[in-house]
C-alpha cells in the first residue's frame, strides 16, 4: 500500500516548551491509524499539524517535514485551503453550525465553489449515507442540525467532513464525548469508510483501537514511543512502557 | 471490679462537670428555651430575615420609583388631550407645531419624522463601521491592539454629550455649511455627531456578540477549507445575527434619547425637514430648549409632556424590540 502522508522529524513547541520531539512516522493509503497515549502526550498536537490546524496558535514553532503526497505541507507555497480540503477533520466535541442538516453537508461544498445544486443534493445525501446517518435525518433535512443527539450531531460532523471528498480524514477523539452505543455506531462507520478514506484517529479507549485500527502509534512526553500493526502492538509490544500502557497499568 | 468503680467515678465525674451549665440554666429558667429550641428562629434564620426585608423594601421602593415616573409622565402627557381637548391624531399627524396659539397647532410630525430620520441615518452609517471595528477586534487583531481599542471606545462612551454638541458646532456645522450652503444646522449634522455617539455603543456590543459565538465554529470552519473570511461571514456574523441586530437597537435608543448634543447642531426650528441640511428640531432637542419657556399646568407645557410620553413610549418599544430578537435568536 503506499504511503499518503508521512512525517520527519517534526518539532513543535508553545513558545518554550517543546511539546513534541522530533515525530516521524508514515501513514498507509485506506487505512485507519490510531495515536494513543497518556494525556499530554503530543498526540492531538501531532494529529493537529498534519491540516496545520495548529497554525493559528499563538507562539507556536513547527520545525521537520510533513509530506502529503509527496508535498510538503509546511512549505511557504503551500495553500490552506487546498490542504484542509484534502485532510479534513472531526472534532472531540460534535460541532455542527447551528444550520440545518442540509446546509451543514453543503457548507464545504459551497466553500468550494460548489454551485450546482443537483450536484450539490447528490453529495449531501452520499456523504449522509456513507456516515451513516442518512435514515436518521432524511425526512430532517431542513431541521437545526443541533437538534439532534451527540451521536447523530457527530455523525453529521462526519458526513460535512466527508462531503468535500477529502483523502485524508483526522478524528481527534471523535466518541469520548459520547455514549457507549453511540460510539460503536461510529467505530462502525468508520469501519466501512476505511476503504474509501484514510483515517487517522486520536483516541483514549484502547479497546476502540484494538477494535477499528490497523495501525497503532503509541506517544508519550512528546516522543513516538511505538509504531506498528495494531496487533502486534496489542500482542507483542517491544516496549515494557507499551506494554505497561496498553494493559492498563498506568495512564 | 476496682476497673468498674473507677469507670464508674470517672463518669461521674464528666457528668457532674456537663452538669456545671445545666444548672446555670436552670436558673434563669432555661429549661423552657431548651426545649423551643428547634421552634425558635437562630441568630442565622434572623439574619435571612434582614436581608430578604432589605432586598424587597429596596425593590419596592424603586418599583414604586418608576411606577410613579411613568405615572406623572402619563398624567401630564395625556391631559394635552384629556384637558386641552388636542385630537390625538392631530398631534400625530400635523406639522403645525405652536402650542402657544391654541388647540389647533399642537402637530408634532416634524419632529416625530426628524427623531425618527437622525436615529435611523446615524445607525445606518455607524453600523457598517461598528461591525468592522468589531470583527477586526475579535477576528484579526493581536490581544494587545484589541485592548487598545476597546479603552478608545470606553474613552469614546466617556465623552459627556455637550462636548461631542461642542465639537459638532464648532467642526461639523461650519463644515456642513462651507460644502452644502445654508445654515449649516440641520439632520445630516446632527446624524454625524450622533454617528460618533452611538458608534462605541454599538462597536463595543458587537464584540460582544462576536466573541460568543463558539470558537469551534470557527475551527470547524477552517478545517473545511474555508478562509478566514469565509469562516466570518459564513459563520461567524451569520450565528452572531441576533445579538448584532440588538446592539443596533441600542445605538438607535441612544440616537433617538441623545437630546443635548443633536439640539446644538440640528437648529432647533420645528419645520418638516425637506432636505438633510436645512434646520429642524427632534423630540428631545424640542424638549431641552422649551422646557424653561412654559408654564406648568398651561397647553404649551403639556404639550411638552406629550413629547415625553411619546419618547418614553418609543423606549418602551426598543426594550420590546430587544427582548422579541433575543427570544427568536434562542430558538
Amino acid at each position: 500500500m503506499t504511503t499518503i502522508i508521512s512525517s520527519k522529524d517534526v518539532h513543535l513547541s508553545y513558545g518554550n516548551f517543546e511539546a513534541l520531539h522530533g515525530i516521524s512516522m508514515d501513514f498507509k493509503q485506506n487505512e485507519l491509524t490510531a495515536l494513543l497515549g497518556p494525556s499530554g502526550c503530543g498526540k492531538s498536537t501531532f494529529l493537529r499539524c498534519i491540516n496545520r490546524m495548529n497554525d493559528d496558535i499563538a507562539n507556536v514553532k513547527i520545525t521537520g517535514e510533513i509530506k502529503f503526497e509527496n508535498q510538503d505541507i509546511y512549505s511557504p507555497k503551500t495553500d490552506l485551503v487546498w490542504l484542509r480540503k484534502e485532510v479534513g477533520m472531526v472534532f472531540q466535541q460534535p460541532t455542527p453550525f447551528p444550520f440545518s442538516v442540509y446546509n451543514n453537508i453543503a457548507y464545504g461544498l459551497k466553500l468550494a465553489g460548489i454551485k450546482d445544486k443537483a450536484l450539490i443534493d447528490q453529495r449531501v445525501e452520499e456523504s449522509l449515507k456513507q456516515a451513516a446517518i442518512w435514515r436518521e435525518v432524511k425526512d430532517d433535512l431542513n431541521k437545526n442540525a443541533q437538534s439532534f443527539s451527540g451521536g447523530q450531531q457527530q455523525r453529521i460532523c462526519i458526513a460535512r467532513a466527508l462531503a468535500v471528498h477529502p483523502k485524508v480524514v483526522l478524528l481527534d477523539e471523535p466518541t469520548s464525548a459520547l455514549d457507549p452505543i453511540s460510539s460503536s455506531e461510529i467505530e462502525e462507520t468508520l469501519l466501512n469508510l476505511k476503504h474509501e478514506f484514510t483515517f487517522i484517529m486520536v483516541t483514549h479507549n484502547l479497546q476502540q483501537a484494538s477494535r477499528i485500527s490497523d495501525m497503532t502509534a503509541f506517544f508519550m512526553n512528546g516522543d513516538l514511543i511505538e509504531y506498528g500493526t495494531t496487533s502486534d502492538m496489542f500482542m507483542k509490544p517491544q516496549k515494557q512502557i507499551t506494554s505497561d500502557y496498553l494493559n492498563g497499568r498506568f495512564g | 471490679m476496682d476497673n468498674k468503680e473507677d469507670l464508674k467515678k470517672v463518669v461521674d465525674q464528666a457528668l457532674a462537670e456537663q452538669k456545671v451549665p445545666h444548672v446555670k440554666l436552670k436558673k434563669i429558667g432555661a429549661q423552657k428555651a431548651d426545649v423551643d429550641k428547634l421552634t425558635q428562629p437562630s441568630k442565622e434564620t434572623r439574619q435571612e430575615y434582614w436581608g430578604k426585608g432589605l432586598t424587597y423594601s429596596a425593590i419596592l421602593l424603586i418599583i414604586i420609583l418608576v411606577a410613579s415616573i411613568i405615572g406623572f409622565i402619563a398624567v401630564h402627557g395625556l391631559a394635552t388631550f384629556t384637558q386641552n381637548h388636542v385630537n390625538v391624531w392631530h398631534f400625530l399627524s400635523s406639522t403645525d407645531w405652536d402650542p402657544g396659539e391654541g388647540k389647533n397647532h399642537v402637530g408634532a410630525l416634524a419632529m416625530i419624522v426628524t427623531s425618527f430620520a437622525v436615529t435611523l441615518l446615524a445607525a445606518i452609517v455607524a453600523t457598517p463601521f461598528a461591525i468592522s471595528v468589531a470583527l477586526f477586534m475579535t477576528e484579526y487583531s493581536s490581544k494587545k491592539g484589541s485592548r487598545f481599542l476597546q479603552s478608545v471606545i470606553e474613552l469614546l462612551v466617556g465623552i459627556p454629550s455637550v462636548v461631542y454638541g461642542f465639537l459638532g458646532l464648532s467642526i461639523i456645522v461650519p463644515f456642513i455649511r462651507s460644502v452644502f450652503g445654508g445654515t449649516g444646522f440641520g439632520i445630516l449634522s446632527a446624524t454625524l455627531v450622533l454617528f460618533v455617539m452611538v458608534l462605541p455603543t454599538i462597536t463595543s456590543l458587537t464584540v460582544d456578540a462576536l466573541k460568543a459565538v463558539p470558537n469551534h465554529y470557527r475551527q470547524a470552519s477552517a478545517a473545511l477549507g474555508a478562509t478566514h473570511w469565509q469562516t466570518i461571514y459564513k459563520v461567524v456574523l451569520r450565528v452572531a445575527t441576533p445579538r448584532i441586530l440588538t446592539a443596533v437597537i441600542f445605538g438607535m435608543a441612544r440616537a433617538f434619547g441623545e437630546a443635548l448634543a443633536v439640539q446644538m447642531v440640528i437648529g432647533n426650528a420645528v419645520l418638516m425637514p425637506y432636505n438633510l441640511v436645512s434646520p429642524a428640531a427632534t423630540l428631545t432637542s424640542q424638549l431641552t430648549s422649551q422646557m424653561g419657556n412654559t408654564v406648568m399646568g398651561t397647553l404649551p407645557n403639556n404639550a411638552l409632556w406629550s413629547l415625553a410620553l411619546l419618547l418614553l413610549i418609543m423606549a418602551l418599544f426598543f426594550n420590546f424590540l430587544v427582548r422579541l430578537i433575543g427570544r427568536k435568536g434562542q430558538k
